[in-house]
């Protein structure tokens, strides 16, 4: 009908989701810290206070977004298997044989910088291409179930690179607390962004700005084009849609199954080199874990688009930052995840709601425009009982009578 | 009996004397032929390596012990997806059900603790449920949702009532339980002058290695342990012989032909959830008796391996135990002896080598050929590794439990409308 209103309808209906579960989120974690007897108020404002003067703000937001940018790419890693109605949980097992993967070799060659690095990115991804692939091609040839397998792969990376770290890549001294693989050589470093920040006018901050963040944003433009621009993306969606149409329109499902583990599992092979080039260059007993299950309620947040991820990503580094400040506060820092728990939880249970208004609208805005031309049909037929025309219609029995009678 | 004589070619067609033998007779026959011929392998396997850990009745007892918070977990997956709804939360319910445990057991005992896990873990069940059911979210999704809200909660929860607590505990465990439950033996047999024990420790063939199995599973058994045992069969009768569960697995396989008959379909969906987070916790209560306390993380995966225990079996109790089973098991054999671990591969040499020559038998000749070549390879492997480092030796279970699956995976059957969201009067 008319297109205006209808559009403001759909963006209203969109955003009500998201602005509802944060709403119903902060209410939850609001009532959880008055119970433990402190102000919410005062620990909200803990957590968005990003520090007094200029420098110690850039500092949190160069903090916030190291750690926005791994989480970006294990969100994006899940949501390419999603989109295919693949479950990958395995990510997390993914990227830490990836990440140990690329440490190795990294550390063992000497090549000029952009080709080492080149060297370690190629190496990651492939390891946790392979690491994937093995998901899909049990999937495919044995139909094992893409969820159990990849929880088993997970325990048995987490083993495994506990085994090379400890054996055969064992790079720290015999008597050190903490072991880690060899170093990587400064020709394997990413380099940094604060040169950019301090060029644009901003104070130098105390940590480094990851340069990953780039090759982050790279490869979320990369996957938004090869999703929604090409052939390969469109057999991806479809068969996500409907595996059944998808194979009757001649998608090849299990060569889809194998292609789209892949290239999940090359994405998750990148999670782990923001930290591993930008910070630590050595694979070790303190690597950052667990980033493969946050990737999943992040992909899950931002509803598997990659603008929404990189949203999503930057919401949980922002909240992962307050942990810090709050625990200075006297709260647990443990608010942090209950509120992501609850965020998660709340913004899909918002995005259902919002969805069957968006269709209760739709069907009412159907059916009040599919009602005119009917009604007169049936009032003239003469037989049918007028009570079956105003249905839905609050004015009641009389009215629509005469409206009847007018319109006829 | 013309048939006996025929190639192995057409013996699927017709069934010879000796085909009928061991596959004739129905299910029952042919799991009891399975049962001795694992038995017979795995006494083959202890006497050629000679690990003694392989079959002994403390393997079998540890085996028991880490099977039963997976099997318990199974369980409660068996009920929320037999009623349609899958349950990727069983780990955070768990989760809950340990600290619930811990929580009520230091103040009030054991049975205090079996109660505080069970609804802990039934709270987690009524948020799955409520977000499921009601709102109508991705399975999944909630499950995950559900799984990083219990870890922190229960952190949240510590942090609140066990820091600074007089009776010891801190930010990630709690004090001490203040009583054990009880456990029992089977008198004469495996405890008193102990029958089976004297049995096993002769080393003969097949029987010491049975004697071994049957104290393993009758010497000092926990009393959840046998709550949980008994559970198997009576979650058989429930789904497969009550109207109840007639019509709890109807909401799972066709939920819109269920409501036009006038089953409660969303209510039905509501208690299947609610049995599950529940057992899912009762799997919780019984890893802090094993600990008789709560630590953070003692879940461990346990909830995502029951998980895989119950798609293992099929969606069946006597399955999903097989699978619980098979992992306890190969969790305890790394646990107690790391030589024995090596053991395994031998295990696996002979199961592939008779897999092979099945496989030749109907020939297919490639899956042979390449059953042969994994078979040599294992045995290659026990002949060459005498200990495998800690690190490999840690996923034993799960590698284990990634090959059978990938060996006998495709005739697998989840409920027909498993995961999907029903929704009354939308199809």
């Amino acid at each position: 009908m008319n297109g205006r209103p209808g559009l403001l309808r759909r963006i209203g209906l969109a955003l009500l989701g998201p602005v509802l579960a944060i709403v119903v989120a902060l209410v939850i974690s609001a009532i959880v810290i008055a119970l433990i007897g402190e102000d919410p108020i005062a620990a909200f404002q803990v957590m968005v206070d990003l520090g007094d003067t200029p420098s110690q703000q850039i500092q949190s937001i160069v903090v916030i977004l190291n750690r926005a940018v791994p989480l970006f790419l294990a969100g994006l890693a899940v949501s390419v298997a999603f989109r295919m109605g693949l479950f990958n949980i395995g990510v997390e097992g993914q990227y830490r044989m990836a990440a140990i993967a690329a440490a190795a070799v990294g550390a063992a060659v000497a090549l000029p910088a952009p080709l080492h690095v080149l060297l370690i990115i190629a190496v990651a991804v492939v390891v946790g291409a392979l690491w994937a692939g093995i998901v899909g091609l049990l999937k495919v040839t044995r139909g094992v179930s893409e969820v159990i397998s990849s929880i088993m792969l997970n325990f048995i990376a987490l083993g495994t690179a506990s085994f090379l770290l400890t054996g055969p890549l064992r790079g720290s001294g015999e008597g050190a607390s903490i072991v880690t693989t060899k170093p990587i050589p400064e020709s394997g470093w990413f380099p940094g962004l604060n040169g950019l920040l301090t060029g644009l006018g901003l104070a130098e901050p105390r940590t480094e700005l990851y340069g990953f963040l780039i090759v982050a944003v790279v490869v979320g433009v990369a996957i938004a084009v090869l999703i929604k621009r090409t052939r390969f993306g469109f057999d991806l969606r479809a068969s996500g849609l409907s595996p059944s149409a998808a194979t009757a329109s001649g998608v090849n499902a299990r060569g889809m199954v194998i292609k789209t583990m892949l290239l999940s599992g090359a994405i998750a092979g990148l999670i782990g080199l923001p930290d591993l080039l930008g910070d630590t260059h050595e694979f070790g007993t303190q690597f950052t874990g667990g980033l493969g299950f946050l990737g999943i309620a992040v992909a899950l947040l931002g509803r598997n688009t990659p603008v929404g991820i990189a949203l999503a990503a930057l919401l949980f580094a922002f909240l992962d930052r307050a942990a810090l400040p709050l625990q200075f506060a006297d709260i647990p820092s443990s608010v942090v995840t209950i509120i992501q728990g609850t965020i998660v939880l709340t913004v899909v249970i918002a995005n259902e709601v919002a969805r069957r208004l968006a269709v209760r609208t739709a069907e009412r805005a159907g059916s009040a425009a599919a009602a005119p031309p009917t009604e007169p049909g049936e009032g003239g037929g003469g037989g049918t009982p007028p009570s079956d025309g105003p249905t839905g219609h609050p004015t009641g029995h009389g009215r629509s009578d005469d409206r009847q009678g007018a319109q006829a | 009996m013309s048939s006996v004589a025929t190639s192995p070619g057409t013996a699927r067609s017709g069934r010879g004397q000796f085909t009928e033998l061991f596959t004739g007779g129905g299910r029952s026959r042919r799991l009891l032929w399975l049962f001795v011929g694992v038995v017979v392998l795995f006494s083959v396997a202890r006497v050629l390596s000679g690990q003694e850990a392989l079959t002994s009745s403390s393997t079998f007892s540890a085996a028991l012990l880490l099977a039963v918070p997976i099997g318990l977990a199974a369980l409660g997956g068996l009920f929320s997806e037999r009623a349609g709804v899958v349950n990727i939360g069983l780990e955070g319910m768990m989760i809950l059900g340990t600290w619930g445990a811990g929580w009520a057991g230091y103040q009030w005992g054991w049975g205090a603790a079996v109660l505080a896990g069970l609804l802990f873990g039934a709270v987690g069940g009524l948020l799955h449920a409520v977000a499921t059911v009601t709102f109508g979210v991705d399975h999944v999704v909630s499950g995950v949702a559900i799984n990083i809200l219990a870890a922190g909660v229960v952190r949240f929860l510590s942090e609140l009532l066990y820091v600074d607590n007089a009776a010891g505990g801190g930010a990630a465990q709690s004090p001490a339980l203040s009583n054990r439950p009880p456990d029992f033996s089977l008198p004469v047999l495996s405890s008193g002058p102990d029958l089976l024990g004297d049995l096993e420790s002769q080393h003969w063939f097949l029987i010491s290695d049975l004697a071994g199995l049957l104290r393993g599973l009758t010497h000092e058994v926990g009393v959840l342990t046998l709550i949980a045992v008994l559970l198997i069969p009576a979650s058989y009768l429930v789904l497969w012989r009550t109207a109840f569960g007639l019509r709890l697995r109807s909401c799972g396989e066709n939920p819109a032909a269920a409501d036009s008959l006038g089953v409660p379909v969303y209510r039905l969906k509501y208690i299947a959830v609610l049995i599950s987070g529940g057992l899912a916790g009762l799997g919780g209560v019984f890893l802090v008796f094993v600990a008789n306390i709560y630590r953070e993380g003692q879940t461990g995966g346990r909830g995502f391996i029951g998980l895989a225990a119950l798609i293992f079996g099929n969606w069946r109790p006597g399955g999903l135990a097989a699978g619980a089973g098979l992992f306890g098991f190969a969790d305890a054999l790394q646990l107690r002896s790391r030589t024995a671990v090596v053991a395994l591969l031998l295990l696996v040499a002979l199961l592939l080598a008779a897999l092979a020559v099945g496989q030749a038998v109907q020939r297919r000749i490639v899956s042979a050929v390449i059953a042969a070549v994994f078979a040599a390879a294992s045995l290659v492997g026990f002949l060459l590794i005498d200990t495998l480092p800690p690190g490999i030796v840690f996923f034993t279970p799960h590698l284990t439990t990634l090959l059978v699956l990938s060996l006998a995976s495709q005739r697998l059957r989840m409920p027909a409308a498993d995961g999907l969201v029903y929704r009354r009067g939308e199809q």
